[in-house]
């Protein structure tokens, strides 16, 4: 067991320790790991994991690691910039003060606002960075606007499993039981070690995605948890466990709807669970009818018999935990495979038990900082009429719409551009990037970048750019699951000054006191901001957190008998039936099939054989290395030597058949793009299958239009086509696959 | 005194951890190493059987943190490992947990 220990020490020789826990920037997921900031003379020394983090242990990760080569990189850029609209995509930056700044943006601001209106303004929101947190007062708060834009088609990435879980279970999302948030941890008596953990399309090792620690899953196996993988890839994971269904990417719902066949018509299902609390089973079991394990099977190029095997274990061996990951989200039938996945915890009763698939709590409590804009202002939002269930939970436009409505000004014209830590023209989070680069490069007549390095995004796009402080450099808060998922709240505590940079706070609460004053009162400093969200629901005020570094309010299992899902606080979950909606009354309401369905890949050699002709193999991205934070730490040293290129791996009779090598640039291509990535020859992919890194960008290489970092050369969202979404706007064929060909690219 | 590193390479992960911890430690430029990943694999011997091992393996520059140990540190790759595949002992300690550990490890002595 860890003990808090004191947040700030000073040793013999003057060095200040500074106990911290990282976030972002560097770009990462709310995870929290425990630093320890050596100071001296203001200047950071050195870092090392904190021993006393009950997560983390003293561990860290390369990145973290990495970071005195991030806070110190020459490249860095540590005071506000500008540049005349006509020289964008040139080097033609001039540094300015901040007073400069904040004057430009108010003239500008009120310009825009006056000649289009609020919604003429949008800010551009990318992944994992602090923004998650503070968008939505920024953009309502201080801009006043309702164009809350992340700009990856299908908005595929975490929003969509937040939504379905909102309209499912009425609940936060769900993660594996880790026990992160008691002192004693694996040892809490309350506490029970899951017996299988399963990792749905998920890469917990190199992403830590969504603040989940994803080595507790080592942590357990090792304590004797076994392991299930689903996933197109066998990961390294993957080979330690005992089941891998590796299905064909895309087709995840039908698996969902084979695992549910077995449940149900084996009767393991938890009846007493299903009865009590979960609405439209009858209705399930004839869907989950209408096809066979044989058909799932066939679809997934799963083993019938592995399938049952592992639906076996999932109703009989208890507890199983369940994580998943972003091949839910990153396919246009994402959001019936998310539903299955749900309707398998729900039936296998392993529902927010000790061990099991723990359940969070819903939180947009930061939204609300700033005051609300006006209900039929919010309904300007581009893409709400068009795609309704999206800005349901989110509150957000909706991406492809945004990029037509950049394009064409319809349904209006949108002038002045936020780009609010996001590298979106990099392949990152769009897909035809050259369309949003050509779009906002010409429309805009005022945009502002915040960020640490010059990007292709700020330096083809941006007029200003805001210099942002690291994590290092602020007081504030993280939580996994962007305190979604409780069970640890961690503090970070401000350890040095660099230059002129500010935290994404600072700069909210600024713009906040200077566009929009009363909404801002009472909300003086950064810490305010944190204090605001903590005292909600949490026994313990900020300065507390920041004394003891950080908070573990305890594990609290089956949250529905206790009224804890419910804002009227009756037992039940927030759902229109109250209950786990198998059938979903929701997804009905918005029009969309309320029960799980499979949908085939549109693209997929089943689906067009015609194409399939041209681009035999399937083109899957986003394959994670630890190395690196999407688009981000391109420039540290010690990162980069350890992944020097983008690698799409292929398999070796894949290899064999193209007569390629390892190390061999290819080019990968299909009809919307393409692009150059190095081959790694492994049998952890399928033979058809093409699995490529995306984030990737040159800044090595000059940095002015046309070749802006080397932008387009390894752009992998290149490939991928605009707005073959889902019926309700979530989920785009990154991971479920678009065709591609690939040949040798000319040696550079 | 005779120290020695046990590494439980059953469940290294290869996240390269103990390679960037090293470099800090003893400011090694990029391309020197005290410590550095090794891979096997992956390839497949049965239906659901894969051999995918990483391995580190310390160089002639690794001085087993001499000047973390005198103090009462933990060497950097130790501390760091995020998988907490790594122990740090003197021989005597590292060969008697070898013999304890369930799966497959190593020990690493750097005798001079």
């Amino acid at each position: 067991m860890t003990e808090n220990k004191p947040w700030k020490e000073v040793l013999d020789d003057g060095t200040t320790v500074i106990r911290t826990n990282a976030w972002s920037p560097p770009g990462c997921h709310p995870v929290g790991c425990g630093i320890k900031a050596f100071v001296k003379d203001g200047k950071l020394l050195k870092i090392e994991g904190d021993p006393n983090h009950p997560i983390t242990k003293g561990r860290l990760c390369p990145r973290c690691l990495a970071l005195k080569e991030y806070v110190y990189h020459p490249d860095r850029i540590t005071y506000p910039m500008k540049r005349a609209r006509e020289d964008r995509g040139l080097d033609k930056w001039e540094r300015i003060t901040w007073d400069e700044a904040w004057s430009l943006i108010k003239t500008e601001t009120e310009r825009i606002k006056e000649k289009y209106g609020p919604e003429g303004i949008v800010v551009f929101e990318g992944t994992g960075r602090q923004p998650t947190k503070t968008i939505h007062p920024f953009s309502t708060g201080t801009l006043g606007t309702p164009n809350i834009a992340y700009t990856q088609s299908g908005w595929s990435c975490y929003g969509p499993r937040v939504t379905i879980t909102g309209f499912v279970f009425g609940a936060g999302i769900p993660e594996i039981d880790y026990a992160g948030g008691t002192p004693l941890r694996y040892d809490d008596p309350d506490f029970v070690l899951p017996k299988y953990i399963t990792i749905w399309g998920k890469a917990p090792l190199e992403s830590l995605a969504d603040g989940f620690w994803g080595y507790s899953i080592v942590e357990m196996a090792k304590r004797g948890t076994k392991l299930i993988t689903i996933d197109p890839c066998i990961r390294w994971l993957g080979t330690k466990a005992e089941y891998n269904l590796q299905l064909r990417p895309g087709t995840d719902a039908a698996l969902g709807l084979g695992l549910l066949h077995v449940i149900i018509n084996e009767d393991l299902y938890d009846h007493d669970f299903v009865e009590k609390w979960c609405y439209g089973f009858d209705e399930l079991v004839e869907r989950v009818n209408e096809h066979s394990v044989e058909w799932a099977a066939e679809i997934t190029g799963c083993d019938a018999e592995d399938i049952r095997a592992v639906a076996r274990i999932l109703a009989t061996e208890h507890p199983n935990s369940f994580t998943w990951g972003l091949a839910m989200d990153q396919n246009p039938n994402g959001q019936q495979a998310a539903h299955a996945m749900m309707a398998i915890v729900a039936l296998t009763g392993d529902f927010d038990v000790p061990g099991g698939t723990y359940v969070g709590v819903f939180n947009d409590r930061n939204n609300e900082v700033g005051g609300r804009l006006p209900a039929e202002l919010m309904a300007k939002a581009v893409g709400v009429d068009e795609y309704p269930a999206l800005p349901a939970l989110l509150e957000n436009a909706h991406p492809d719409i945004m990029l037509e409505c950049l394009e064409t000004d319809k349904p209006y014209p949108i002038r002045m551009a936020w780009y609010y830590s996001t590298n979106l023209i990099a392949p990152t989070n769009s897909a035809q990037p050259h369309r949003w680069h050509d779009a906002l490069q010409q429309k805009m007549e005022f945009a502002v970048a915040t960020d640490l390095f010059m990007t292709p995004t700020t330096m083809a796009l941006a007029d200003l750019f805001l210099p942002l402080a690291t994590f290092l450099e602020q007081d504030g808060m993280v939580a996994p699951h962007y305190e979604m998922n409780p069970g640890s709240i961690f503090a970070i505590n401000k350890a040095i000054s660099v230059d002129e940079c500010k935290s994404d706070v600072e700069i909210m609460l600024h713009m906040g006191h200077m566009l929009n004053p009363e909404g801002w009162e009472g909300i003086e400093k950064p810490t305010d901001f944190w204090a605001n969200g903590l005292a909600r629901d949490e026994d313990i005020s900020y300065e507390q957190l920041k004394e003891q570094t950080y908070y573990l309010p305890g594990l609290v299992y089956r949250k529905h008998e206790k009224g804890l899902l419910r804002p009227d606080g009756q037992p039940g979950f927030n759902t229109p039936t109250g209950l786990v909606e198998l059938y979903s009354t929701i997804f009905e309401h918005f029009g969309e099939d309320p029960l799980p369905y499979y949908m085939e890949p549109a693209f997929s050699p089943i689906s067009r054989p015609d194409l399939a002709k041209k681009y035999p193999l399937t083109l899957t991205t986003g394959k994670r290395k630890i190395t690196s934070f999407h688009s981000e730490h391109r420039q540290i040293p010690s990162l980069r030597s350890i992944d020097e290129d983008p690698i799409a791996t292929i398999h070796p009779d894949t290899a064999a058949k193209y007569h390629l090598k390892d190390g061999d640039w290819i080019w990968i291509e299909n009809d919307w793009g393409r692009a150059k990535e190095r081959v790694e020859v492994s049998p952890i992919v399928l033979p058809y299958v093409v699995s490529a890194s995306h984030g990737w960008w040159y800044p090595e290489e000059d940095g002015e239009e046309p070749n802006l970092y080397g932008n387009w050369k390894s752009n992998i969202n290149n490939l991928i086509p605009h707005k073959v979404i889902g019926k309700l706007g979530f989920g785009a064929p990154y991971k479920s696959g678009v065709p591609c060909r690939i040949y040798l690219a000319e040696t550079e | 005194m005779e120290y020695g590193l046990l590494i439980h390479f059953e469940w290294c992960t290869g996240c390269h951890a103990c390679e960037v911890a090293c470099r800090n430690e003893h400011d090694f430029p990029i391309g020197k190493y005290g410590i550095k990943l090794t891979e096997q694999g992956p390839w497949q011997y049965g239906k659901n059987d894969w051999e995918w091992d990483y391995v580190p393996i310390t160089t002639n520059l690794c001085d087993m943190c001499k000047d973390r140990i005198d103090a009462g540190e933990k060497p950097a790759c130790v501390h760091h490992c995020m998988a907490e595949v790594m122990d740090f002992g003197t021989k005597e300690e590292i060969l008697k947990k070898s013999a304890e550990l369930k799966g497959k490890c190593m020990v690493l002595f750097n005798n001079k």
